[in-house]
């Protein structure tokens, strides 16, 4: 609708403030890392005042957030889940196993490092990430958001065929549709 | 054609209205809520900016026709009821719609919205959203009977079925319907908890238990359409409680004022309870609300 760079740019600043203020997270507990969501959200952290809240399902979520390790299985639904989450998204990859497998590096079932499976924009070490890592991840996401820099949904989509054939190494039987989104 | 220009700015200057106050109020309502969990909760215009950000995501989601419409349906319900609202005593800055016999239009376009986002929710599929339909026509099914009866008993009370009639009763008399028939306004009340859909009876949305029910198929645009007809018609609700039981409002001041003051019940009585099951919150409407409303007519008919 709006054409000439100059409101664009206008637009965009007043969209990514909104975006930046307004995290709705898909806290997807696939491992250990999910208990110290509650902590971060309820009344000793309170991510609610960064405008941090949790989102019920997918279609409302804009950060999906991956807490610890994934298993080849709970991979596939990771997959399905991300796909059908709305444009702009964001995946914060939480805790060690995400980033290298953590104490499961030699396991025979979980990836070592999600960022060949998904696009991932911040990642939160730590084993565990106590909620103030987890909070400082969510600030240095909104200022990855306000920069415009936060762009893994358009790498996700440039470089689907790469994904694509990382994700179907590790799932050998792929009985889902070639994207769903 | 300065009547109909005058009628056409009114309508969209109570659109406007309707919409800031209402998403102000829950901006507030969440702030309270946290004040109450004893933390500091979100500043009062997160709602600004979530409805914002979901008006700019991007939306690529096809369920079928309905499921498009959906959120529409409660939109022009929202829109229809605050335009045949009277929104000031005496309606010179907002002449919306009024006519003899608006009261029973009002009862009828208020559950159409709901109606229609039930068929949306329907041909999503998705079984959540199933749950959350016949959750909420079952809820619907409590607080309309209490809801209903006090309306009626306003009428048959007064003799007339329009709101501006009822509001110029007020405004002759001095006196508000709320202390002249106290069980009417006692069930209206009570139904409003169920209409809100604040926790104890937010047995619909049901976060963590339902994935928020009808609506979990539907983000971004969908969301914000979801989002600002409810603040519209959370606006509209409290404004016709307030033409009806508190005597009107002679100025925006008064009216912000009384509503919010209105608003504050079922939050207030929300913060501090849990969650109903469905047959628990069908009971409860259909105790004392009922019984309340059942006085209204009573007085009514013989006062």
């Amino acid at each position: 609708m709006i054409n000439d760079k100059v409101s664009q740019k206008i637009v965009d600043i007043i969209q990514n403030f909104a975006r930046k203020h307004s995290l709705w997270v898909l806290a997807y507990g696939t491992g250990c890392g999910a208990i110290e969501i509650p902590p971060t959200m309820t009344s000793r952290y309170d991510a609610e005042r960064l405008g941090v809240r949790g989102a019920a399902t997918p279609r409302q979520a804009d950060v999906l957030l991956i807490t610890g390790y994934l298993t080849t299985k709970t991979l596939k639904r990771v997959i399905r889940v991300y796909e059908q989450m709305q444009d702009p998204k964001y995946v914060i990859g939480f805790g060690s196993c995400t980033i290298n497998g953590g104490m499961y590096y030699d396991s025979y079932n979980t990836i070592k490092a999600l960022d060949r499976y998904l696009p991932v924009d911040v990642y939160i070490n730590g084993c565990m990430p106590r909620p103030e890592a987890v909070l400082e991840g969510f600030a240095k996401l909104q200022e990855l958001i306000q920069a415009g820099k936060a762009d893994g949904a358009r790498k996700y989509k440039e470089n689907l065929d790469w994904y694509r054939a990382n994700q179907k190494e590790v799932i050998p039987v792929w009985r889902m549709p070639e994207y769903n989104w | 054609m300065e009547a109909i220009l005058q009628y056409l700015w009114g309508a969209v200057v109570s659109f406007v209205l309707a919409f800031s106050v209402g998403i102000t109020y829950m901006g507030l309502n969440r702030k309270v809520t946290a004040r109450v969990q004893n933390r500091i909760g979100p500043p009062w215009y997160q709602n600004f900016l979530d409805v914002v950000k979901l008006y700019s995501k991007k939306t690529s989601i096809h369920h079928g026709t309905m499921h498009h419409l959906g959120p529409a349906f409660l939109m022009v319900s929202s829109v229809l009821s605050l335009l045949v609202i009277p929104i000031l005593n005496g309606d010179r800055f907002f002449p919306n719609l009024t006519f003899q016999g608006d009261l029973i239009f009002l009862l009828y376009i208020m559950t159409f919205g709901p109606l229609g986002m039930a068929l949306g929710a329907g041909q999503t599929g998705n079984p959540n959203s199933a749950i959350g339909v016949t959750r909420g026509l079952a809820q619907m099914a409590g607080f309309e009977i209490p809801w209903v009866m006090a309306l009626v008993a306003l009428m048959i009370q007064y003799k007339t079925t329009s709101i501006i009639d009822i509001m110029n009763v007020q405004v002759e008399s001095g006196k508000w319907i709320m202390f002249t028939s106290p069980f009417a306004f006692l069930a209206a009340i009570m139904a409003m908890f169920g209409m809100f859909r604040y926790s104890p009876f937010d047995i619909v949305g049901a976060p963590s238990e339902l994935a928020s029910g009808p609506m979990s198929e539907n983000g971004g645009k969908y969301l914000f359409t979801m989002m600002s007809s409810g603040s519209v018609f959370a606006f509209a609700k409290l404004t016709l409680y307030v033409d009806l039981f508190m005597g009107g409002a002679n100025n925006l001041i008064e009216l912000v004022v009384k509503t919010f003051l209105l608003y504050m019940i079922p939050v207030l009585y929300g913060v501090v309870n849990p969650r109903y099951r469905t047959e628990q919150a069908v009971r409860w409407f259909w105790g004392w609300p009922s019984f309340f409303g059942l006085l209204a007519l009573i007085h009514a008919s013989i006062s």
